[in-house]
This record gives C-alpha cells, sequence and structure tokens, in this order.
C-alpha cells in the first residue's frame, strides 16, 4: 500500500498540489484522474520521487519515502516498476536488451536465467517476434507493451503508469489496460494509473481519485462515478459526448 | 536621465549575467558529483567505455585525419609562400610546419572541431534521452543516470583523444610533407631535415596534456547541457548549439592558461 499524506509541492511561486491524501490499496488498479493541468503528472512523479514534495509525507507500506537514507531508496527503487507516456524505452537496445536492462544491472544471473526472465516477462505481455527489434521498429502499442515488460522484470511490488493510453487507439487502449490490470491481480501489486481517459476508469477503475487544480476532490469506485453529485466531477465525465449521450438515455 | 537610464540597465544585465554564470559554475560542480559517482555494475561499466571509445573515438578518427592532412599542406604552403628569402633556408618550412602542428593544431583546433561534432553528439543524445524520460526511467529503476550515461563517455573520451591527437600530428605532418613535394615549393629532403631540426620532445607531452583536458571540457561541458534540457526537440537543439559554444570557448581559455602554465 502507498499512502499520500498531504502532499504539497510548488514550483517557484506556483503550488501544484494542495494538500493531497489518500491511500492506494495493493492488489488494485488505483486511478488518478483529472484534465490536463491539473497535478496528475506531478502527483505521480512525486509519489515515485522524481520530484522532491514542498510538505507532506509519502509512505510505502508504513516506510516513509521521504525519512528513507539513499540506500533504502535505492533498495525501494528496485522494487518500482513504471510505465511511462511516451514508453521510455532505451533507443540503442533492442527490445529483449530493454527489458533484461534491470536484470543485467541489479542481479547477479546468468546470461541464460536472465534472457529466460526477460523472454518470459515478453511472452506476458503477449509480444511475439520482436525480441531482436529496435523501440523504433515497433509501433507505439508494442512499445508500451516492452515498457510493460520492463517495469514488471524485477517482479516489482508497486507499478506506476503515466498516461499508459496516450497516443493509442481506443482499442489498444484497452488491450494495455487489461494488461495492467491482469498484472496487477497476478503479482497482487500496488498500481497507480494517471490518466484522463473515461474509457479506463470504466475498464479497470477499482480505486479512483479525482484531482481538480492540485486538490483531491472525489476518491470511490467505478460503481460510483456516475451518480456523484459534483460539478468539477461531472464535468470532467460528461465532456465526451458519447457519455453525454449514455447519461441523456438513461434518464 | 537618459544616460542614467541606460548606463543602469547595462549594469543589470552584468549583473544578471554574472548571476547566471555563478549559477551554471554550481551546478556543473553539483553535476560532476553525480557523475563520478560510484558506477552501478563494474561489468556493465567496462562494456559502456568500450561502446563510446568506439562511437565518440574511432567514429572522429576520418575527420581528424582528413582536416589534419589539409591542414598541414595549408600551413606547408602558406610558410614557404611567405618565406621566400634566399637567407632563409627551405627547412624552416618543415621546422614551422612542425611546431604549428605539434603546438597549436592538432590539440587545439583538433578540439575545437571535436567539440562541433563530439559535443553537439553528446548534448543531443543526452538531451532527447531527457525529454523522452529515459533518464527518468533510469532514475526509478534506481541507477544514478549521469553516472551511468555520462562517465563512460568521459573515460573513454579522455583515454582515447591522445591517440586522435598523435595520429593528427603524424598526418598533418605527412600532409605537410606531401604538398611541399608536390608543389615543388619545399623539396622532400629540406622538409625532412626540418622537422627533426631543434626538436623537442616536450612538444608532444604538452599536446597531449592540453588534448587531455579539452577532452575533458568537452564530453563534461556537452552533457551538463544535455543533461539539464527541459522541453521537447527545440530545446535539445538549442542545448547542443550552447554546448558547442561553452566547450570551444572554454578550450580557448584553457588553452591559454595551459600555454602559460606548461610553456612559461
Amino acid at each position: 500500500m502507498i499512502e499520500a499524506i498531504d502532499i504539497h509541492k510548488s514550483f517557484d511561486d506556483k503550488e501544484v498540489l494542495k494538500g493531497i491524501s489518500t491511500k492506494f490499496e495493493k492488489g488494485k488498479t488505483n486511478l488518478i484522474i483529472g484534465q490536463s493541468g491539473s497535478g496528475k503528472t506531478v502527483l505521480l512523479k512525486s509519489l515515485v520521487g522524481l520530484h522532491d514534495i514542498t510538505s507532506g509525507d509519502i509512505r510505502y507500506d508504513d516506510n516513509s519515502f521521504l525519512s528513507m537514507d539513499n540506500a533504502s531508496k535505492k533498495r525501494l527503487r528496485q522494487d518500482i516498476g513504471m510505465l511511462f507516456q511516451g514508453s521510455a524505452l532505451f533507443d540503442s537496445l533492442t527490445v529483449e536488451e530493454n527489458v533484461r536492462f534491470p536484470l543485467d544491472m541489479f542481479t547477479n544471473w546468468s546470461l541464460e536465467k536472465k534472457r529466460e526472465r526477460a523472454n518470459f516477462c515478453i511472452n506476458r505481455v503477449k509480444l511475439e517476434n520482436a525480441n531482436h527489434k529496435f523501440p523504433s521498429e515497433i509501433s507505439g502499442g508494442m512499445q508500451k507493451r516492452v515498457a510493460i515488460a520492463r517495469a514488471i522484470a524485477l517482479n516489482p511490488k508497486y507499478l506506476f503508469c503515466d498516461e499508459p493510453n496516450s497516443g493509442l487507439d481506443p482499442r489498444t487502449s484497452i488491450v494495455i489496460d487489461e494488461l495492467i490490470h491482469e498484472i496487477t491481480k497476478e503479482f497482487d501489486m500496488t498500481t497507480i494509473v494517471n490518466t484522463h481517459d473515461m474509457n479506463s476508469v470504466m475498464g479497470i477503475g477499482e480505486n479512483i481519485i479525482f484531482i481538480y487544480e492540485g486538490r483531491k476532490l472525489w476518491e470511490g469506485t467505478k460503481d460510483d462515478i456516475f451518480h456523484v453529485q459534483n460539478k468539477e466531477l461531472e464535468d470532467f465525465i460528461f465532456a465526451s459526448k458519447l457519455f453525454k449521450k449514455i447519461r441523456e438515455n438513461n434518464g | 536621465m537618459e544616460y542614467y537610464y541606460f548606463y543602469l540597465s547595462k549594469l543589470r544585465t552584468i549583473f544578471h549575467t554574472t548571476m547566471r554564470m555563478f549559477y551554471h559554475l554550481g551546478r556543473y560542480a553539483i553535476f560532476l558529483k553525480k557523475v563520478f559517482g560510484k558506477p552501478e555494475k563494474h561489468s556493465v561499466f567496462i562494456k559502456q567505455i568500450v561502446r563510446e571509445i568506439d562511437k565518440l573515438g574511432i567514429d572522429s578518427l576520418g575527420i581528424v585525419m582528413i582536416i589534419s592532412a589539409f591542414m598541414g599542406a595549408v600551413i606547408t604552403l602558406q610558410t614557404a609562400y611567405n618565406i621566400d628569402l634566399p637567407i632563409i633556408p627551405k627547412y624552416t618550412v618543415g621546422l614551422a610546419a612542425r611546431d604549428s602542428i605539434l603546438l597549436e593544431f592538432s590539440s587545439t583546433i583538433v578540439g575545437l572541431i571535436l567539440a562541433g561534432k563530439v559535443g553537439s553528439n553528446i548534448a543531443s543524445e543526452i538531451g532527447t534521452m531527457r525529454v523522452t524520460e529515459q533518464i527518468d526511467a533510469l532514475e526509478i529503476m534506481g541507477i544514478n543516470p549521469a553516472g551511468y550515461l555520462i562517465l563512460p563517455k568521459v573515460v573513454a573520451f579522455v583515454f582515447i583523444i591522445p591517440a586522435l591527437t598523435v595520429i593528427s600530428m603524424g598526418v598533418g605532418i605527412t600532409g605537410g610533407y606531401l604538398a611541399g613535394s608536390l608543389t615543388g615549393e619545399v623539396p622532400g629532403p629540406d622538409y625532412i631535415y626540418g622537422i627533426q631540426f631543434a626538436f623537442q620532445p616536450f612538444y608532444i607531452v604538452y599536446a597531449l596534456i592540453k588534448s587531455v583536458v579539452f577532452a575533458f571540457i568537452i564530453a563534461t561541458i556537452s552533457a551538463y547541457w544535455g543533461y539539464h534540457v527541459q522541453g521537447g526537440a527545440l530545446e535539445v537543439g538549442k542545448a547542443s548549439t550552447k554546448a558547442v559554444v561553452a566547450s570551444s570557448v572554454q578550450i580557448l581559455l584553457f588553452n591559454l592558461i595551459l600555454t602559460q602554465l606548461l610553456l612559461a
């Protein structure tokens, strides 16, 4: 479980996160939703330590991230997998080398064992015949799968996904969402997905928090989200004509 | 009153420029501390160094040889045309070409050329990795990105540049020999006598010391600008330009300092 306690984050004079407190539960796909510029990515990057927060605390299984020394932070980071918006695969490495990269850096396994593990992860994300291709030679959807395979290579406890559907067609988006959800259950991870895609919310949102202008305005499940009386959340959900139509049809 | 505002605005510009310089100096020092952190895994580090020697050093061999050959030829011909007095022996041309190549050309001019080629390569590579979040990905994994990506480049370039400098010296002097003898301006035996006349081996040591310092400057300053890119492709291009300009200026500055320290 990951817990955010009264997180504030400012860039110069601009306060981007204004006291966010929430819990991200283990074995669940936790979603952070909100419109562009609401602070979702800053919150996600603060949780993984890519941004230093101005005040508050972040707890990984009751251990304060801020109080950890560098060695403990380094150990913790090996339990974290992250899927970036643009996949962030290493251009100069092949698919297999990308997936093997964390194993090369942090294990003393033989090459055979590392390749075996890398191939297991590649097969798990249902990638075929791509081991020797470079990231520039595969599609965006395949790049996301490779990034997921790399993220799970070290069998992490926590998985962070920053807008995993960005730049993907709706069908591939669903495939990636389902993959993240399945992996979360299979490896019993604490997964946090940052998205503004309502299809993801309806598909995999087990625990959802809605961020608006740096504040948490709502928290709940996908079953509650359509019944909330909150103007900002309603504006966000029903910005899509499809969802508007569904609401009209359902009265 | 107009003059007052004019000088005030100039003073303000000078103040801001000075403050920015100190800001970058401080950030560069912090950056170097990160770069020289302990490598994550020695076997990976060695592999990276070998790859960088190939990418930064061997790939630069062609341009270094072409430029050295032509510059050696031009130095020889220009010296020959300008020393046209019968009382000055022909071998003086060989001597002058040798000293120009050894003292300045093969270290400083080649350094400036490599600041353009290698410096822009490093800055754009690291900058692109920054804007495509590859550096963030390394950090998330618990790897020190500066140490993992940049230290092998610095070590490889510092290691390979003396070889490039020596090759440049040889090719430059050979270029001068060919130009002098093919045009008939400097007979071959005179040129060879000239390049051996009053030879001081320390000049080679001096050039190698300078080239190692320049390699460090090129690799670290270019990586610094690439590492701190924020934004997109446009900023990567700007960082690349800044890297080349800053490295070139520092090469010229350190050329002066090292010349005073080593030859005075």
